[in-house]
């Protein structure tokens, strides 16, 4: 076991980097860029931490880890003690570990934060779930044993969560799944290169170890409504996410080379074109390519543009880098890889030739004025300042708005003006008892981690819930 | 994954597939379809439902071999599993009394059109059934269509059976001689789809036809398979497949059909010339 070491001595230690793929190399395969911790560099980073005797590194993080808890343990070398801990309350390490923003969360209340060298906490949560991954560390199943059935529509983090938050007490849990594979965005929508898939899957399927039953190509809505689903089972949580894409609605939108990310990244991740013709969806990709928006997804559908082959990739942003709602470490990488950055533009249409496709964009340049309610500066467009990128392809990564698919099929479920379904915000509960919902679909597009907050929070609820002797298939009448 | 129950040759490389899918069958209608894969490393295609049965717990789809996935579809036999199949997805068709309904069917559109045709007969409309393919070997359904509809034509490109031309010819007829129909619905390849809505048009009959977009999800979250319908962007897979076709871009929706042309042509060829896992 390695020696703790002592506090002002931790305190002097430079945080350890987590060693990458070179950029030059990197955009030539789609393996993931950080290469992730040795045993040596976990200890290492794992001494730094203080074990502060109230930690404040845990209020940050939604998924509630008990983060000193898990880190003392990998010091203790007890690697498969430290995946159990944080099992204890995240379902989803090696997700977390690799993509929530943890300079937001735990690692900005961790105390070292103020001298800006936080325990990187999220390469440690990544490191230990990748051990017990290459070590099979498998979780006991529940010992508890309770009769009532909850149906959770939707496999992504916030279904997912939810779902083993409850199998973990007992519950008999079925989710439904409308595509071929489970996981929800972090499946079609977060690239290989920042998210394996062969990662997400075993995480996801370990959960059969809890007794979840997973039901896929189950399109709720459609195969059966939520109302039928509510004969049949005691509690629902829609965690459906919010995965119908937004399109500028701007001339020229149809073209054959403008896609939404969503449909570029699906090809890419689910279907796994970027192996095309080995798989059979096909994929194709400009040699100037400009993705609209600077986001997350604006830059994970750059950068698979780029190494599926593009010359020239821009992201086009009607704002500046400082409102950008993508991952600083994002912006970063895709920098480091070539992507080129227009700020402040906006396309107003795309141009096309005879046969549909795309041959440039005419954009119109912005300043910034006063913070709009979003609290951003709104941009503005200067007039007659017009000009035209030359590309061929265009990729709309503009968020994502409600699917009304399963709304559509739920009796007396409240929705607001978005389409997102109305809750209570402690308990995710929706206007009609027993249904509850979280995730993209209650707020809009947002984060896997605000995803598993709500996934959390809606299994406390539903425990309440049913333990307190409610059930859907008591009460057949729906509220008004 | 979902068992086949049959798989039938019933014209030169266009095959019908019973299906053992319990959930999809007792919700199927009209004008749905579903999307199915072959196999793991497969693409997701959109067949539409050519029939339902509830109590067997079954579909039917009808394809033809046209690249790699189908050709791949048509090597299955009876006991094997397609990878995945999810629906029904879609909007159904209207069904309800109009009157004098005219179905129109071109190539393998016949199949979808006849699920329509059967429920609209049975809704009390008097259904005037026009089907059309390029020859006589390659047509399809004319006996189950003949079942459903009040009258039955058929065309052929090449005259080796029926009228001689395409299926815009006994419409132009019909509606040159002022039959009185109250609505048409138009299934095919999206040029016939097209030609028959330039028919139709000058008498301001409402035509509905299915869009046969190219598809991924099949559930409205890629858009890939929008098309433009009286100027507005409807994704197909979720607000159609059904559209009033005099309002849809149909220059746009060919191009868009054209957009991996030449993958798909390099998927079959390689296909063909080394067959796959």
């Amino acid at each position: 076991m390695a020696q703790p070491i002592p506090i002002p001595e931790r305190m002097k230690r430079p945080p350890r980097p987590m060693p990458e793929q070179r950029p030059e190399e990197r955009i030539k395969n789609f393996n993931e860029v950080p290469l992730g911790y040795s045993v040596e560099d976990a200890i290492y980073e794992a001494q730094r931490c203080l074990q502060c005797q109230k930690p404040t590194c845990v209020a940050g993080c939604p998924a509630e880890v008990n983060i000193p808890g898990f880190i003392q343990k990998i010091v203790e070398e007890d690697f498969a003690g430290a995946y159990l801990e944080i099992l204890k309350t995240n379902s989803l390490p090696a997700v977390c570990g690799r993509v929530c923003p943890q300079e937001e969360q735990c690692q900005k209340t961790c105390v070292y934060a103020k001298k800006g060298k936080p325990i990187y906490i999220g390469k440690l949560e990544r490191f230990v779930a990748d051990w017990a991954r290459k070590h099979n560390i498998r979780e006991n199943p529940p010992q508890v044993k309770r009769e009532q059935r909850v149906a959770v529509v939707g496999s992504g983090p916030a279904g997912f969560t939810c779902a083993s938050d409850l199998a973990r007490k007992g519950y008999r849990v079925t989710i439904f799944e409308a595509l071929h594979k489970l996981g929800g965005v972090l499946m079609y929508g977060i690239p290989e290169f920042r998210l394996p898939k062969e990662i997400v899957d075993w995480e996801i399927n370990k959960a059969k170890d809890l007794g979840i039953e997973m039901v896929t190509n189950f399109v709720v809505g459609l195969t059966k409504s939520v109302d039928e689903l509510a004969e049949e089972f005691d509690a629902i949580f829609l965690a459906n996410g919010a995965g119908a894409p937004k399109f500028m609605q701007i001339p020229g939108e149809n073209l054959n080379d403008v896609c939404s990310a969503n449909e570029f990244l699906t090809r890419s991740n689910l279907m796994k074109s970027y192996l095309f013709p080995e798989y059979d969806t096909p994929i194709k990709v400009g040699e100037k390519v400009a993705v609209i928006g600077a986001g997350n997804v604006a830059m994970d559908a750059a950068r698979t543009a780029l190494r599926l082959g593009a010359k020239e990739v821009h992201i086009v942003y009607r704002r500046t880098r400082e409102e950008a709602p993508a991952r600083a470490e994002e912006i970063v990488h895709a920098e480091e890889e070539g992507v080129i950055f227009d700020f402040l533009t906006l396309p107003v249409r795309i141009l096309g030739d005879e046969k549909g496709n795309v041959t440039g964009m005419e954009c119109i340049r912005m300043r910034l004025g006063e913070p709009d309610e979003s609290g951003r500066r709104r941009p503005i467009p200067i007039e007659n300042s017009n000009f035209i990128i030359k590309v061929d392809m265009v990729i709309d990564a503009l968020g994502t708005m409600a699917n009304p698919l399963v709304a559509r099929s739920a009796t007396g479920v409240r929705t607001n003006k978005w389409g997102y379904f109305e809750v209570d915000e402690k308990t995710c509960a929706t206007s009609r008892e027993g249904i509850f919902a979280g995730g993209d679909i209650i707020r809009g597009s947002a984060t896997v981690i605000s995803a598993i907050g709500d996934g959390k929070k809606a299994a406390r609820a539903i425990d309440e819930y049913l333990s307190r002797g409610g059930s859907l298939r008591k009460s057949r009448k729906p509220a008004p | 994954m979902a068992k086949i129950i049959s798989k039938n040759e019933i014209a030169p490389d266009i095959y019908s597939l019973l299906v053992q899918a319990p959930l999809i069958a007792a919700k199927a209608r009209p004008g749905q379809f579903v999307i199915l894969m072959v196999r793991e490393k497969g693409e997701r295609i959109p067949l539409t439902i050519a029939d339902y049965d509830r109590e067997r717990g079954t579909i039917r789809m009808v394809f033809e071999v046209v690249g790699k996935t189908t050709a791949m579809l048509s090597k299955l036999n009876e006991g094997d599993d397609l990878y995945s199949l999810v629906g029904p997805l879609g909007i159904p068709s209207e069904i309800k009394h109009y009157g004098t309904v005219t179905v129109v069917g071109g190539g393998i559109g016949v199949a979808p059109v006849y699920p329509i045709a059967r429920e609209l007969k049975r809704a009390g409309n008097r259904v005037i059934a026009i089907i059309g393919a390029r020859s006589k070997k390659l047509l399809i359904m004319e006996e189950e269509m003949r079942s459903v509809s009040d009258e039955l034509l058929v065309t052929t490109d090449d005259g080796s059976y029926g009228r001689k031309g395409f299926v815009t010819g006994p419409l132009a007829e019909l509606l040159a001689r002022g039959e009185k129909i109250d609505k048409i619905w138009a299934i095919g390849p999206a040029v016939m789809m097209k030609a028959v809505c330039e028919v139709t048009k000058p008498y301001g009959i409402e035509t509905i036809t299915s869009l046969n977009a190219t598809m991924l999800d099949g559930t409205g979250m890629c858009g890939t398979c929008r098309v433009t319908v009286a100027g507005e962007t409807k994704f197909a897979c979720v607000d159609g497949p059904e559209f009033n076709g005099h309002h849809v871009d149909w220059v746009e929706f060919i191009n868009r059909l054209a957009r991996y042309k030449q993958q798909e042509k390099m998927a079959y060829e390689l296909y063909k010339s080394r067959g796959d896992a």
